[in-house]
């Protein structure tokens, strides 16, 4: 399963440095949004500030959209899905490669969107290894929703509009909570960011394994 | 000789439409068999069911000793099906491509590289992506994908397309060595001219279900069963 998920991961990173998808369309559209906010909300420069956690996890949860989207829409090109099926590949491994491939992608897009945060709202980062963790537990989860979903529409013609309707309201947890371990990160107060970190954690434990058990289901299915 | 195919009155549905109407088919091992018929005689979807693509409604099928009706996965990566998809991925190269596909069927990469050897496709070729392959060059990505996989069932649907008269002697080539080494070619076919050299069978479907057989085996063969 684990070399599977190797070679799946290898294939789909190797596809983004080729055709650079995240690098020339995700990045910039993560960038365009958070500019949107901050013209939005700068006559108050308060609200911006005080909302500068969600509104950083609502733009990283917008270009995960589109890195899903595009994650498994190069699966359904050109028949590969089935030439996924007849490959002799786990279906867990897919998925566990699948998932490993767009939280690399997201974990970047992170760290650019942090830099976006810090110079745009003036956010001041004083839990780093708060705000470390949240971003790893947080694209964990993300990521393996995302690719449980991706597969559940990727066999269906309205697939680029159905994956927000799935994920939205299933990510919504990952949202509050990684928000509320931001405002702390940001704050610097020591309230329940650790908690909100571990819950994160958990929420992504899950849906790992409820991937691994209903990947191949889907796959065969969808 | 042993039957890689056996099916007995094999129904394959489309939706609620029965694709396949009750085929009843033998092929064995080494055999290259033909397959024609109109457009929408199910032909593809034989060569679907035989993968493990297409379930089994009714009926009995059994390929390379799986059962079908029991389980249609167990049979799939023993199986190469080259249909009118290339099951390629356009922004990778030709390489990483035939390396990703042979990996995963547990191929060693020298056989991925000999595949390509085989198929014309090393050199300056390996390292440029699908997307800017003509139709050929990308079927024959596809047929080296299929090579380096080594399966032991050959599913193909109108191969001959898109190649030019070289592709076309090298896919014959290549349908010949893997006969010769003990793989069964199935293959649906509209150039019966094209394909009457390489298969002294030919079995006609119309309406799902098989109406002629231009060389059936003339025992009754043995099914192999999986352990």
């Amino acid at each position: 399963m684990l070399r599977d998920a190797a070679l799946v991961a290898g294939k789909d990173l190797r596809l983004e440095w080729r055709s650079r998808v995240a690098t020339n369309q995700v990045a910039p559209f993560a960038i365009l949004v958070l500019i949107l906010f901050a013209f939005a909300l700068d006559p108050d420069r308060g609200i911006l500030e005080r909302a500068t956690a969600g509104l950083y996890w609502v733009t990283v949860l917008f270009a995960a959209l589109l890195a899903l989207s595009r994650a498994f829409s190069i699966e359904a090109a050109d028949g590969n899905r089935d030439a996924l099926r007849l490959s002799g590949l786990d279906p867990a491994g897919i998925f566990l490669g699948k998932a490993a491939a767009v939280a690399v992608v997201l974990l970047a897009l992170e760290v650019l969107l942090l830099v976006g945060v810090i110079v745009l709202y003036n956010a001041d980062v004083h839990g780093i290894g708060l705000l470390a963790a949240t971003c790893v537990a947080a694209t964990a989860g993300l990521a393996a929703t995302g690719s449980l979903y991706g597969v559940l529409a990727a066999g269906l013609r309205v697939r680029e509009t159905l994956l927000p309707l799935l994920l939205l309201p299933v990510a919504a947890p990952v949202l509050i909570g990684a928000t509320r371990a931001f405002e702390d990160a940001f704050s610097g107060t020591t309230g329940e960011g650790w908690s909100w970190c571990v819950l994160l954690a958990i929420f992504a434990l899950i849906y790992t394994v409820f991937g691994v058990l209903a990947f191949g289901p889907l796959l065969e299915e969808s | 000789m042993e039957s890689v195919v056996h099916l007995r009155a094999a129904v394959a549905l489309l939706g609620r439409f029965p694709a396949l109407a009750g085929v009843d088919l033998d092929v064995g091992r080494g055999e290259t068999v033909v397959l024609q018929g109109p457009n929408g005689a199910g032909k593809t979807t034989l060569l679907r069911l035989c993968a493990g693509l297409a379930p089994v409604a009714s009926g009995e099928a059994v390929v390379l000793g799986h059962d079908l009706v029991a389980d249609r996965k167990a049979v799939r990566r023993h199986v190469g099906l080259l249909g009118h998809q290339t099951h390629l991925y356009d922004e990778l190269t030709v390489a990483d491509n035939v390396t990703f596909w042979a990996r995963a069927a547990r191929a060693e990469a020298s056989d991925a590289q000999a595949a390509m050897a085989r198929l014309g496709l090393d050199g300056r070729l390996a390292d440029v992506a699908v997307a800017r392959l003509s139709a050929g060059q990308r079927r024959r990505t596809a047929l080296a994908v299929l090579v380096a996989r080594r399966p032991e069932l050959w599913l193909l649907d109108e191969p001959h397309a898109g190649l030019d008269q070289d592709g076309r002697d090298l896919l014959d080539g290549l349908i010949r060595d893997a006969t010769a080494a003990g793989a069964t070619v199935m293959m649906a076919s509209h150039e019966l001219d094209r394909v009457q050299g390489l298969a002294p069978r030919v079995v006609h479907i119309a309406g799902g279900a098989v109406t002629d057989d231009t060389a059936a085996p003339a025992a009754p063969t043995e099914v192999a069963h999986a352990p």
